[in-house]
């Protein structure tokens, strides 16, 4: 009997070696006559296991991780020994059943019920595992009725600005223009953020699905995907899925003989954190520098080449094929005051235990730290954790009691976002961190707005001469004041949110700015 | 890799020709050409102002833009190191001193056989096993001091 080996394709799993993995196994197999089949799958997002390979039993797959190709022998050997002899696995990096790993048995995945499941471009799996039932309902639906379907999904854009995906959707569909775009904001620039990633090197068929339905929703026949450059490996599996989704019929002039078209595109970004920004980007996609538009006109009304534009996340899209197929309620029911549904929170940086964990909104940063994290790689204590990319807080220890929902982060001053944790231990300077965030404002910034051109500069200058010990207390006066010049003179995100981490790291963690600390200090 | 443009069928008019209908075809021109040819010399930024009837001020407005675009010849291999939080706190501002010092330069440098070039990069997504480095397009995750080395030196083997 052939033997199904599954070893993921994904970035990270390949960034550690599963490639050679996967060869390993192949060569080992014709050397032993072993019918083997390897299957290259996505990733189930538990990256300190990656490369994380499983192999098929009548119970369920059965994983290994983190494998190296050294240890593929000796796998082979627990396989054929045990596993095939219905015993229980007996080597050391034997994790038992995929599916009872605490980690993803303690999750919600709604988006991502697919990923590492499926072999991201085989369109049979994906039909199998309730592929293309959204786009299905959507086609018997008008175009209201998808609209409204979305906005009682209760969906916020996953991007980081949480704006409503349905309201967005009705302001496109009711413009009058002959032609209307859908773009998918896929330029995820964010440290600590691969949840994007992930969605195209799983699962990409869904994010394909999610787009033809706004197309259908909005009466848009051309989308595009802005992606990132730094994902090569995403570009090579959504480009696969595109053609074979035109193939069958998904994509093209006539989706599912419905009369009715749509396109799609991958365009790829070159390098430029700021044209995650939707204007920035739509300028980018336009083949020009990607500066930021004043708003209004709001994207919806005069949006890519002017016209009407649907500028959503990826997990936003790839939320829509759920709730199409299974229901509004059934998204919504998900999640807790305003932020309904799931978020795939992404836990990086400094754990032990890193990966893509799908919760709905509302339990604590706290728990999920202690539930999922298992400690600092380090083994050191916690010291901050930056919530929501590289424009988002630095939260104290003290301060992670914070129900993970939009409302509750902005008014601690916080960034939820695009749900992007990343956890540093106490060999963290503040002071560097918050120097750090303003030269990532020099480096990116799109020139624009002078306060956050010039300003990020003077940012780094002023923070040097705090580090330095030159007139301290001016200076942090000065610093101040420069973040409300960049928060209030800014167009966008990068210019008004830099000073976010930055206010953070200095009120939360004043030793590191030799300020006095709070037993210190009276206020 | 070189490329000669005073052939009207060089690679770079066929790129151009082949992608200037697109609708804001001009970032996937530039991409196809630098993975084409390397870079984005100064004949191409004339040949593309032309064919998309726009200045070739405005084209190299663009290139100058984005950190990917170059107008110079590359190094063999390009080296970028992620710079971002998240391979911050796991040990990458460590990693950016040891690759300087090993390979002699600074950032945006190229060793003077032209073999590595060294850059930053912010975020390659891989955040939750870095520090990350990626070598033209392959990433490499859980980069300590002696992996850079070792992957390095593979590279180099692979030159020979």
């Amino acid at each position: 009997m052939t033997m199904k080996i599954f070893i993921p394709r994904e970035s990270t799993a390949v960034s550690l070696g599963a490639h050679d993995v996967a060869q390993a196994f192949t060569h080992y197999a014709s050397h032993h006559d072993i019918d083997i089949k390897i299957i290259r799958n996505g990733s189930r997002g538990l990256f300190w296991l990656e490369p994380m390979i499983e192999i098929e039993t009548a119970h369920g797959r059965m994983a290994y991780g983190p494998v190296a190709s050294s240890d593929v022998e000796s796998i082979m050997a627990d396989i054929t020994d045990n596993i095939c002899h219905e015993k229980p696995p007996c080597h050391t990096l034997a994790l038992g059943l995929t599916e009872e790993i605490g980690y993803l048995k303690k999750q919600t995945r709604l988006t991502f019920a697919r990923a590492g499941i499926i072999d991201p471009v085989s369109l049979d799996d994906y039909l199998a595992l309730d592929g293309f039932k959204g786009l299905q309902k959507s086609l018997a639906l008008s175009t209201q009725e998808i609209v409204t379907a979305v906005v009682e999904s209760g969906l916020r854009g996953r991007g980081g600005a949480a704006f409503p995906t349905g309201i967005k959707w009705q302001t496109v569909r009711d413009a009058v223009a002959e032609q209307k775009y859908i773009v998918c904001n896929a330029d995820e620039g964010d440290s600590g953020t691969f949840a994007d990633k992930l969605v195209m090197e799983c699962d990409p068929f869904m994010l394909i699905e999610g787009m033809i339905i706004a197309g259908l929703a909005v009466g848009a026949n051309q989308g595009y995907i802005y992606l990132r450059s730094e994902y090569p490996i995403a570009d090579e599996i959504l480009q696969q899925a595109i053609k074979i989704a035109n193939e069958a019929g998904y994509l093209g002039d006539n989706i599912c003989g419905s009369g009715k078209s749509f396109n799609l595109e991958v365009r790829l970004g070159a390098e430029a954190y700021i044209c995650g920004e939707e204007t920035a980007l739509l300028e980018s996609l336009e083949g020009k520098r990607g500066m930021v538009r004043f708003k209004p006109p709001l994207p919806a009304l005069e949006g890519l080449f002017g016209k009407p534009t649907i500028v959503n996340n990826v997990l936003s899209l790839a939320a829509i094929p759920f709730i199409m197929s299974q229901g509004s309620q059934a998204y919504q029911q998900y999640g807790t005051n305003r932020s309904r549904g799931t978020l795939p929170f992404q836990l990086a940086g400094n754990v032990k235990q890193g990966g893509l964990i799908e919760l709905p909104f509302g339990s604590s940063l706290q728990d999920l730290i202690d539930d999922f994290s298992g400690g600092t790689a380090s083994n050191r204590p916690i010291k901050a954790i930056q919530v929501g990319g590289p424009l988002g807080a630095y939260l104290p220890v003290n301060k992670l009691d914070i129900p993970l929902d939009y409302e509750a982060f902005s008014q601690a001053s916080a960034v939820l976002g695009h749900g992007g944790i990343v956890v540093f231990d106490d060999s963290v300077d503040m002071l560097e961190q918050a120097r750090f965030s303003m030269e990532f404002c020099v480096v990116e910034s799109c020139g624009k707005c002078t306060p956050c051109r010039i300003g990020s500069t003077r940012g780094v200058e002023v923070i040097d001469r705090i580090k330095n010990n030159e007139r301290r207390a001016e200076n942090m006066t000065l610093l101040n004041d420069l973040c409300d010049t960049m928060i209030d003179g800014s167009l966008c995100a990068m210019g008004s949110m830099t000073p976010i981490p930055v206010r953070s790291a200095y009120n939360d963690f004043p030793q590191d700015f030799y300020l006095p600390t709070q037993e210190s200090n009276h206020d | 890799m070189k490329i000669e443009f005073s052939s009207p069928l060089s690679n770079v008019e066929n790129i151009i020709d082949s992608l200037k209908n697109k609708e804001g075809a001009l970032l996937p021109i530039l991409h196809a050409i630098q993975k084409e040819v390397g870079y984005i010399a100064p004949q191409a930024i004339e040949r593309i102002a032309i064919k998309l009837k726009q200045t070739p001020a405005e084209i190299h407005g663009v290139i100058s833009f984005y950190h990917q675009f170059r107008t110079s010849p590359p190094a063999k291999y390009k080296i970028q190191i992620c710079r971002a939080e998240a391979c911050q706190s796991r040990g990458s501002r460590q990693l950016e001193v040891h690759a300087k010092n090993l390979l002699n330069i600074d950032y945006h440098q190229m060793t003077s056989d032209k073999k590595f070039s060294l850059d930053s990069v912010y975020c390659l997504g891989n955040c939750a096993t870095g520090p990350n480095i990626r070598i033209n397009d392959d990433l490499y995750g859980r980069i300590s001091n002696e992996k850079f080395e070792q992957v390095l030196s593979n590279v180099d083997r692979e030159l020979k």
